[in-house]
């Protein structure tokens, strides 16, 4: 056919809305299931984890400020752009994960459905966890759902989209603000999602994705003060382990790994285990001799 | 005229009629743009680490001048200012001190009670800051009462009105009076607000002209305009206070302000003092960062330091 050079993508972190390489200069390569290079992929340090952390801070009040309506909006544009990617991701899931054609497009499809289900949580999230409380005194007692803060996310090794997806969406459609990691040995989706991410309203900081290798650029997060809570998944149980004890420092919510479908439909434990429970009281005023003053 | 007070060196000459001012600071060597700002950004590429990060960490607290110059600024803010000053890190109490808490004339008396027995000094801008457009019996008011107030030094703004339309002498007499004003109690810094001289030649004959009038610091900017301190010009008045020292003997100290924000920034500025000043300029007496935000910076770094992880906002002071 023709003798056209192919053009090869420099995959590349998104940190901050931005596209950076490492502050490392490093790279490592990836490969397929069958050992093929595909590309390179940045291979983070501590300090691109940090920069991470200071971009989801910045984000944070944004975007647990907006209106959950308007996060919902924004996370299933996020949906629409992964459709219009779809042929790429079957082609990144097939690659990484070893999948046929098919099998990897039932993967995408499920991914962006996974998306779709968590955007119409943003603004039902609260009805089911927050509530108006009884209690013996002239109040009104509410219970109201908010976000933790800036959640790292060890997104999961062996499903490198859909996992990922699984993870991530559920953080930030509450309002926090994720720092992920991506798969070790296949982090090509996760950093194209970042090319999603980018182009589709999600201000940026709200995501960052990083590259590497986990137990490295875990451990800073781990044990980093601004950091309010750390997702797991991608962690075996030493690692868990270790981190859990780093995270303990400044009293993180840390999610444990378990052994998850992620084809099931999930329930809403990963959304609820980054929330924190706000609970006003409100005097409804003296309640007189004739009963109430309303 | 020229007053007497500073001519004790060997250029008093120079300042002896507005002609001769001109043809002094006109004579002065042209800026090499290009070659000051590749210059300044090579030196910034340099690699501090550890102990040699510690040290510069330290200094670089030992050298802020914390500054609070807001309309809406109260005793209260003032006072937690002067508290943030004296123990910039409650929870380690080896922090070093910052050298000065930077206030408006009002504010002095609170900002020398909250800081007193500390060794903080307490600096005042003054002079219509940060403008300058008042008359000169307005400005010389301005300084004296701060100076009652018992400030330690006196951060003036120069005419640039002046300077620009090539008034050379209007500047440098108004400097002579300020110091004079200041008396032995205070030392003065003058601000020249790089950002409104337009060029780097203008930039070192403010250098040169604050300095023959008898400036103890110059200082760069107010904070308050677009474009504030950067190494390219904070570079060209170390230069400027390297060479006055070498022809008349006289150290004069440099302080950048404005727009130093991150730990990274403030070593990046202190390798520029040591390699082109010198060693001597190590030191708060002679050197100093106008900051407010920098400070908080610098904190979570020296923690960074001391503990291993990554410190955050919710580990220092809002202010």
């Amino acid at each position: 056919m023709s003798d056209r050079l192919s053009v090869f993508k420099t995959y590349k972190l998104y940190v901050g809305g931005k596209f950076p390489r490492s502050e490392s200069g490093r790279v490592y390569e990836v490969t397929d299931a069958k050992g093929n290079w595909l590309a390179n992929a940045p291979l983070s340090s501590r300090k691109d984890a940090r920069d991470a952390v200071v971009a989801a801070r910045k984000a944070f009040g944004g975007w647990s400020g907006a209106t959950a309506y308007n996060r919902g909006q924004v996370l299933y544009r996020v949906a629409e752009m992964l459709e219009g990617r779809r042929e790429q991701f079957v082609r990144e899931v097939a690659d990484a994960e070893g999948l046929s054609k098919s099998k990897a497009a039932a993967v995408v499809d499920a991914t962006i459905d996974r998306w779709v289900w968590y955007a119409g949580w943003t603004d039902k999230i609260a009805q089911v966890t927050g509530g108006a409380n009884p209690v013996a005194g002239p109040y009104f007692n509410l219970s109201s759902p908010e976000p933790t803060g800036v959640v790292a996310v060890l997104a999961p090794q062996e499903s490198s989209f859909l996992g990922l997806v699984s993870v991530v969406a559920p953080v930030i459609a509450t309002g926090n603000t994720a720092v992920v990691i991506a798969s070790e040995k296949a982090p090509l989706p996760a950093l194209s999602l970042g090319e999603v991410l980018a182009t589709s309203d999600v201000p940026g900081g709200v995501v960052n994705v990083l590259s590497g290798r986990t137990a490295e650029i875990a451990a800073p997060l781990a044990a980093h003060q601004d950091v309010n809570a750390i997702d797991l998944a991608g962690a075996d149980e030493a690692l868990a382990k270790e981190l859990e004890i780093a995270a303990a420092d400044n009293l993180k919510r840390v999610l444990r790994p378990q052994a998850v479908d992620y084809f099931e439909t999930p329930g809403t434990e990963r959304m609820t285990a980054f929330l924190e429970t706000k609970t006003v009281w409100h005097p409804t005023g003296s309640l007189g001799a004739g009963g109430s003053s309303y | 005229m020229p007053s007497t007070a500073p001519a004790a060196h060997a250029l008093s000459d120079v300042t002896a009629s507005d002609s001769t001012l001109r043809r002094f600071l006109h004579g002065l060597p042209g800026v090499d743009a290009v070659g000051l700002e590749a210059r300044a950004a090579s030196l910034g590429t340099r690699s501090i680490k550890t102990t040699a990060k510690a040290y510069a960490i330290d200094l670089a607290i030992s050298m802020v001048d914390l500054t609070t110059l807001e309309g809406a600024d109260t005793p209260g803010k003032v006072r937690a200012l002067g508290a943030k000053a004296v123990h910039p890190d409650p929870t380690d109490r080896t922090t070093p001190t910052t050298a000065a808490v930077c206030v408006y004339p009002d504010m002095v008396a609170v900002a020398k009670e909250a800081v007193a027995g500390s060794g903080v000094k307490v600096a005042s801008v003054a002079t219509a800051f940060p403008a300058g457009r008042a008359a000169l019996d307005v400005k010389l008011a301005d300084v004296r009462d701060a100076v009652a107030a018992g400030a330690d030094e006196i951060d003036m703004v120069i005419d640039r009105g002046a300077f620009l339309s090539g008034r050379y002498l209007k500047v440098y007499d108004e400097i002579v009076a300020v110091k004079q004003a200041c008396g032995d109690s205070a030392r003065l810094k003058v601000i020249f607000e790089t950002g409104e001289l337009s060029t780097y030649d203008n930039i070192r004959r403010a250098s040169w002209l604050g300095m023959l009038a008898g400036a103890d610091f110059i200082k760069t900017s107010t904070g308050k305009v677009a474009v504030n301190a950067t190494p390219a010009n904070t570079l060209l008045m170390l230069e400027a206070v390297r060479d006055f020292r070498a022809q008349t003997g006289v150290q004069v100290g440099v302080k950048p302000a404005g727009g130093i924000r991150t730990s990274k920034d403030a070593i990046k500025f202190l390798v520029l003092v040591n390699e082109t000043a010198g060693a001597d300029w190590l030191d708060n007496h002679w050197f100093r960062f106008g900051a407010s935000s920098l400070l908080n910076d610098l904190l979570m770094q020296r923690q960074k330091l001391a503990t291993g992880r990554y410190s955050g906002p919710d580990y220092v002071t809002v202010d």
